[in-house]
């Protein structure tokens, strides 16, 4: 799950930076060079050569997800991941994946509210196998009753792992549900359980030929190739395949402003340790005006943080109120997105008094806004963050399928560090008043009981 | 959440690094030398450079982790590792991680079984300043009051939180179960009755036990050559006591084999754990053991229990098996999460297909399957220097040899058929240790009571 990190774009050109931290000499040879170009058929490329180890991660990122369902629908996005492997009529299920474990390859899939992503990591010379299987599947799927019934089960017991069986993720998803009072993000990317156990396979079908199709995707390769091979490969390979017409714009319903500060709580007898979970209603960088949502990235890292935060600082070392807190941002979102803080008391503080707190922390930041040592601390962190996440290309190739996939380009992911770079601290205070609005925001409690804490709440 | 959902659970690596994953050897060598540094005061470390990224990662690993804690004070290893970083020499709390943010610095420490583990990460140019922050965590922390309380209660909170998540109370009770008054029966992170009673001499007393060179292995991979890192051995780990003090514990063997615990809460999907008898890493037999396991459960999406309790039947998202090697104990060990009604099922196909290819063996293609497997995918372990260092010290760990990246296809393909058959008997034939945390209907604790 990556909705605790800072947007992961970042970038490449890490040359220049806060004299401390980045190195002078121009930054690393890795993800330097990265290539971005389109096949004839609307196949976006993505090519980040990483010429260490004789390894290659090949992704490819379709612009849908659980956002783009139709309602009624929902899970259908995920389902369909799930039945990507269950074989074409050229590659029988299981071959792809047999295939990819006797080479030696690892495999996944991931769903995403704006995209559904599949890759393989294998030994660079495999990179045209993958190609070829990936492509097949683009369009060749075949969907028997067979394997569908079954994959449905399987998808209710992930729902069951991952959601019914934790609580805390049970009111994760009644807080986006709340914050959310338009806009399909509202829904659970795995789906509600009562809709996902009513899909079928031609539910799947439908929704693979309105969104798969070569116009919709990008594919991402990153490590031991050049790009010239990788377009050459690409050609013989996805270029073949036949586009199925036009997608149309990815519009969905907007979010009205919002008005009413709202709580939820979720009592589970279960809930051995309560806390405290709140989401913003804030801009993505797709949506954001210029600087609004790097300024949030760097507010939501001097909020919340490490313990140097100033919810960690004020909660955790200084009133002793919590046992842990933290904020955090997801910048990656076609449509409004959301900046979130949470906190887990100490026995005998009550979740009202620790939100208290919390707003009072949060009321510092947007009356006073930052130190310029914060600004710094924060800034040299993330900056030097993009220098060591180019150790790993699998992290750079998740970069770049992300900014393509939620309304940003190549271009943008590169010039982030220096985007950072400009944010003042007047920025962070300004957009900490905006959008740290308590009407913007819904706050869930997670608790044993409902009623006796409610009943504190002065 | 806006979560991310991933077609299939990434396996736990709660255990040892599965060590396991190769291919064109020759091109990994390649790109992974290793050369051996011995510093002037006799410390070693395994060093790869890499100049390509402008960082230096450092691994390393002291023998006596949570088994060295005080049989009454379970948590003490868990303890230190969250509280080097919280102040240090003159540094207090805030100042230590005012020092890390302030250069960008990434330090950790984790406390394991048998292990304790510390890393770091640093861009090349602010090497200096890191090396000096993790001198100063691993030879002076200070334990001030305030931060162990700090951290006792974050302990405690996650305890708490632990006591009615199910997988952690299935993981716990087969642990307890399995190795009933040993250091391996006991958590880690110690329990709501353990952590109250740890005070800072007990933090201190390990410290001064356990950190100490001759149970040390370091490995440090990036931008940094020999002579620099020779003397970051000596500056970092120099004036750490030349030989630990570490309580001997007993080889012990998992007890239970046969019985099915269940532990009732009220969750939708039960959580089973199971486990029995493993293969210790320097046996021979351990890598037809290896690949064993991998047909059964292992790594990758075709194994026996993925097919058959995933694919056909669509009883669970995860199951998984993995060997489990610890210095005094090893183990073969998995887990699933089913539905109530069909859980007793679940159980018993898992049961089925370790006998199944108890008794019959892996096929051929199995074999050949999973050994092009494990060589092909080895390299994967090593595109990263935060990865390579890992790998490296897991393997001085391990005691496998400078050279094991070379000699492992090797030792891959010299495993016959007749040895993972045999050693498929030897493995799968013990009987499991099987808990289950939920409401699963249909299975009742069986053995001698819950």
């Amino acid at each position: 799950m990556l909705n605790r990190k800072l947007f992961p774009i970042a970038a490449l050109a890490v040359a220049a930076a806060t004299a401390s931290v980045v190195p002078s000499r121009g930054g690393s040879d890795v993800g330097n060079n990265v290539s971005h170009f389109t096949l004839a058929n609307g196949l976006d490329l993505v090519v980040i050569p990483d010429r260490r180890t004789p390894v290659v991660t090949h992704m490819i990122w379709y612009k849908v997800g659980s956002a783009d369902e139709t309602a009624g629908k929902s899970g259908i996005a995920h389902f369909l991941e799930h039945l990507m492997f269950k074989g074409t009529a050229k590659h029988p299920a299981g071959q792809f994946s047999r295939t990819v474990s006797k080479l030696g390859g690892q495999e996944n899939a991931f769903t995403s509210t704006d995209y559904t992503g599949y890759f393989q990591r294998t030994s660079r010379e495999y990179l045209p196998t993958l190609m070829e299987f990936e492509a097949d599947r683009m369009t060749g799927l075949v969907l028997s009753d067979d394997v569908v019934l079954p994959e449905l089960q399987v998808v209710l017991e992930e729902q069951n792992m991952r959601v019914a069986n934790n609580p805390g993720a049970r009111l994760g998803e009644q807080v986006v549900a709340a914050l959310y009072l338009n806009h399909p993000y509202g829904r659970p990317v795995i789906g509600w359980r009562h809709e996902i156990e009513q899909l079928n396979r031609e539910d799947a079908l439908a929704f693979y030929r309105r969104f798969y199709t070569p116009n919709n995707a990008v594919v991402v390769v990153a490590g031991d190739v050049t790009a010239a091979e990788v377009k050459t490969l690409a050609e013989s390979t996805y270029g073949k395949v036949k586009q199925l017409g036009p997608v149309g714009p990815r519009l969905r319903p907007k979010e009205p402003i919002p008005q009413a500060v709202r709580h939820v709580t979720l009592a589970d007898p279960r809930v051995a340790q309560p806390s405290l979970q709140r989401s913003y209603l804030v801009p993505s960088y797709a949506t954001a005006q210029p600087g609004e949502a790097e300024a949030l990235d760097v507010l939501a890292h001097v909020l919340g943080s490490g313990s140097t935060s100033r919810l960690y600082r004020s909660l955790v070392a200084e009133k002793g109120i919590a046992t842990s807190a933290g904020a955090w941002y997801q910048g990656s979102a076609l449509d409004f997105s959301r900046l979130g803080v949470y906190a887990t008391p100490k026995p005998g503080v009550t979740l009202p008094q620790l939100e208290d707190a919390m707003d009072a922390a949060i009321a510092v930041i947007a009356d006073e806004g930052i130190s310029a040592s914060e600004l710094e601390r924060a800034k040299t962190r993330m900056i030097a963050d993009v220098v060591y996440d180019q150790d790993n290309q699998a992290t750079l190739a998740r970069w770049y399928g992300t900014a393509l996939t939620t309304g940003m380009s190549v271009e943008s992911v590169r010039t982030w560090p220096d985007r950072i770079r400009t944010v003042t601290a007047d920025a962070v205070r300004a957009a900490a008043r905006q959008f740290l609005d308590k009407r913007r925001s819904v706050t869930g409690y997670l608790m044993k009981e409902a009623a006796r804490q409610e009943e504190k709440r002065s | 959440m806006r979560a991310i959902v991933l077609r299939r659970l990434i396996r736990p690596s709660v255990f040892a690094l599965a060590g396991a994953l190769t291919f064109s050897l020759a091109s990994i060598a390649q790109a992974t030398r290793i050369e051996r540094v011995v510093s002037p005061g006799g410390i070693e470390a395994w060093l790869v450079r890499d100049k390509s990224v402008p960082l230096i990662s450092i691994d390393f690993a002291f023998r006596g982790g949570a088994i060295q804690d005080p049989a009454d004070k379970a948590g003490v290893a868990n303890m230190v590792s969250a509280l080097l970083d919280e102040g240090a020499g003159e540094l207090d709390s805030k100042a230590f991680h005012e020092r890390l943010e302030e250069k960008a610095i990434q330090l950790g420490f984790s406390a394991g079984r048998d292990h304790f583990r510390g890393w770091l990460r640093t861009l090349t140019e602010n090497r200096e300043q890191a090396f000096e922050l993790l001198r100063l965590a691993l030879t002076a922390p200070r334990f001030d009051p305030q931060e162990v309380e700090r951290v006792r209660g974050q302990v405690i909170a996650r305890l708490t939180r632990e006591s009615t998540s199910p997988n952690d109370i299935s993981g716990k009770r087969w642990w307890s179960t399995a190795f009933p008054g040993h250091p391996y029966g006991r958590p880690v992170s110690g329990t709501l009755e353990s952590v109250p009673r740890i005070g800072a001499d007990d933090l201190k007393t390990y410290t001064r036990r356990v950190f100490a060179r001759d149970k040390l292995k370091i490995a440090v991979v990036g931008d940094i050559d020999a002579a620099a890192t020779s003397a970051l051995l000596d500056k970092v780990f120099g004036s750490l006591a030349p030989t630990a003090e570490l309580a001997p514990v007993e080889a012990a063997r998992p007890e239970g084999l046969g019985r099915r615990i269940v532990i009732e809460l009220d969750v939708p999907q039960a959580v089973v754990t199971f486990g029995g008898p493993g293969i210790a890493r320097k046996d021979p037999d351990f890598m037809a053991a290896y690949i064993v396991n991998h047909i059964l459960g292992g790594g990758s999406f075709s194994s026996r229990l993925y097919r058959e309790v995933r694919e056909k039947r669509g009883l669970a998202y995860s199951v998984y098996s993995q060997l489990v090697w610890l210095d005094h104990a090893s183990m073969l060990m998995g887990g699933t999460g089913t539905r109530a009604e069909r859980t007793f099922e679940t159980i018993d196909i898992i049961e089925q297909e370790m006998r199944r290819l108890a008794e019959t063996g892996p096929t051929e293609d199995e074999l050949a399957q999973a050994k092009s497997y494990l060589k092909g995918s080895y390299a994967l372990g090593f595109d990263t220097s935060a990865k390579i260092a890992g790998q490296l010290v897991q393997i001085q760990i391990d005691d496998l040899g400078i050279d094991y990246i070379d000699r492992r296809s090797g030792l891959i393909d010299a495993v016959t058929i007749g040895d993972v058959r045999r050693v498929a008997k030897r493995l799968l034939d013990s009987g499991l240790l099987v808990t289950v945390v939920g409401r699963p209907q249909g299975v009742t604790t069986k053995g001698h009571g819950g």
